[in-house]
């Protein structure tokens, strides 16, 4: 074992996370959440073809591998004349994906919420656009706080395969330290170390913010 | 303003409707209704469950749009604040919004805002929806929770508050409103029996301040007292109607006679 290269690999392997893996999760799961909002409002439109285009892109997102998205995106859309930078081309492929998987977060958050609240807005005269949200989505974001948590800490491990487009992240760093020390089992293991703290971090969060918006519910 | 001249004292109107009806399907929910509720007046809705005298109510709110008839707010319609909706024609989102402007509904299941504190759940509509300013609100809402006795629960969560409490916050968010008529929707059947007569209480007071109210309820010794007509509704249509001690005391319908002893039983 060569410990001096271990202990400055960390050097490399932080300011990968820092520099790549978190302002790639932060961004992607920023804009996928805005999409997911959009997606769920429209799957649960009474408009038939809004639900369906909703409808659609959720199977497709969640019936396809993530890695397969983001080949496309990177290496397929050249071919029909879109050339983007692995970074556009990431953020692109993770904001897609997590907008599926927590459009339908969010569907079912809204449809937790009693009718009666739906009813109560619009008894004291607000919009329907106005009960969403100043009664509703506050209301569904107590609920969908756990499972988008985990969306999101999904999300901070998959970035990793940004490294297969060539963005540099925590884990393109560690391949390319390893491949050069020829220190795989200890470069990986470091990886997955930095990984597991930033999720550490990230429940301690979630936690605390499930705190927060509990105050308002029995105990 | 005063109608000087007149032999009797003017009644005004403050809603008309006219042939009101609704189907969920082929179930005829509701048949020819009509309805004339006067300024002042308290109207109670009585009738055994499925007999469509929740949905008179919640259409009078837009709640539910019927399919056919007529309401129409105000003198004819046709004086300023007059409001006139043909059901049997394209009902808009206007319509239903000028509904709302002049009603306001109270809730079985009290339905308080649970990520509002009481005061917030009462300013709420003044607020965000008729742009009142937020001071005047707050002191019209403290104003109105002195009087139901909750001046100290302005800043709890709903789930703090009992049943009781929850509901006399629901009466004060639609008073807070400032509507020409209040609809209530069995305002007491949720309620521990114990509790029941907190509110009760707060209605009788806002029939003797003079709002003009409908009720729902099945509390027929409380609508005897507090309401000057009683509609009986039974399958959807208008069985039996008058004053409360006529109704309830005297009936003339074999069906009316029946719902009210039944009822009398179970006390």
């Amino acid at each position: 074992m060569n410990w001096d290269l271990i202990w400055s690999s960390f050097g490399p392997l932080i300011t990968g996370a820092v520099t790549g893996t978190i302002p790639l999760t932060l961004a992607s799961f920023a804009f996928g959440l805005i999409l997911a909002l959009v997606v769920a409002l429209m799957r649960l439109s009474s408009n038939w073809l809004l639900s369906g285009i909703g409808r659609f892109y959720v199977s497709v997102i969640r019936g396809t591998p993530l890695l397969v998205q983001l080949f496309v995106i990177f290496f397929g859309l050249p071919s029909i004349g879109i050339r983007l930078d692995p970074w556009p081309s990431a953020i692109i492929a993770f904001s897609l994906n997590v907008g599926g998987y927590a459009a339908e977060i969010i569907r079912a958050a809204i449809l937790s919420v009693p009718k009666g609240q739906w009813e109560a807005g619009h008894t004291i005269g607000m919009s329907r656009p106005q009960t969403l949200v100043r009664i509703i989505l506050p209301q569904a974001a107590r609920v969908s706080v756990p499972p988008l948590s985990n969306t999101f800490i999904s999300l901070v491990k998959d970035t990793s395969l940004a490294s297969l487009i060539l963005v540099t992240e925590l884990f393109r760093n560690a391949q390319q330290i390893a491949a050069f020390s020829q220190e795989f089992m200890a470069l990986y293991l470091q990886a997955a170390l930095v990984y597991w703290v930033i999720c550490l971090v990230l429940s301690t969060a979630q936690s605390a913010v499930e705190r927060r918006l509990d105050r308002y519910v029995a105990h | 303003m005063s109608p000087t001249n007149s032999p009797e004292p003017r009644v005004t109107s403050v809603l008309k409707a006219r042939n009101l009806a609704k189907a969920f399907g082929n179930n005829k929910v509701l048949r020819d209704i009509d309805i004339d509720i006067h300024r002042g007046q308290v109207v109670a809705l009585i009738g055994p469950s499925g007999s469509g005298k929740t949905t008179v109510l919640r259409s009078l709110n837009g709640l539910e749009v019927p399919d056919g008839g007529t309401v129409t707010f105000g003198d004819n319609g046709g004086d300023s604040g007059g409001l006139a909706i043909d059901f049997g024609a394209k009902v808009g989102k206007k319509d239903i919004a000028a509904l709302r402007d002049r009603s306001a509904m109270v809730f079985q299941h009290y339905n308080l805002f649970p990520h509002m504190t009481v005061l917030k759940n009462i300013i709420e509509g003044p607020v965000q929806v008729q742009k009142r300013p937020k001071a005047e609100a707050v002191a019209e809402a403290e104003r109105l929770l002195e009087r139901v006795g909750l001046s100290d629960k302005r800043d709890a969560y709903p789930f703090e508050l009992s049943g009781g409490q929850q509901q006399r916050v629901g009466i004060v968010r639609a008073l807070a409103l400032k509507p020409q008529l209040l609809l209530f929707d069995e305002p007491t059947s949720a309620l521990d029996p114990e509790l029941v007569g907190d509110v009760l209480g707060v209605i009788k007071e806002l029939a003797e301040e003079g709002w003009t109210m409908v009720i729902v309820t099945h509390e027929l010794a409380f609508a005897q007292h507090v309401a000057d007509e009683v509609i009986f509704m039974d399958g959807g249509v208008v069985v039996e109607r008058g004053p409360a001690a006529e109704v309830l005391r005297a009936p003339r319908q074999e069906r009316t006679k029946l719902f009210v002893k039944r009822l009398q039983h179970d006390v």
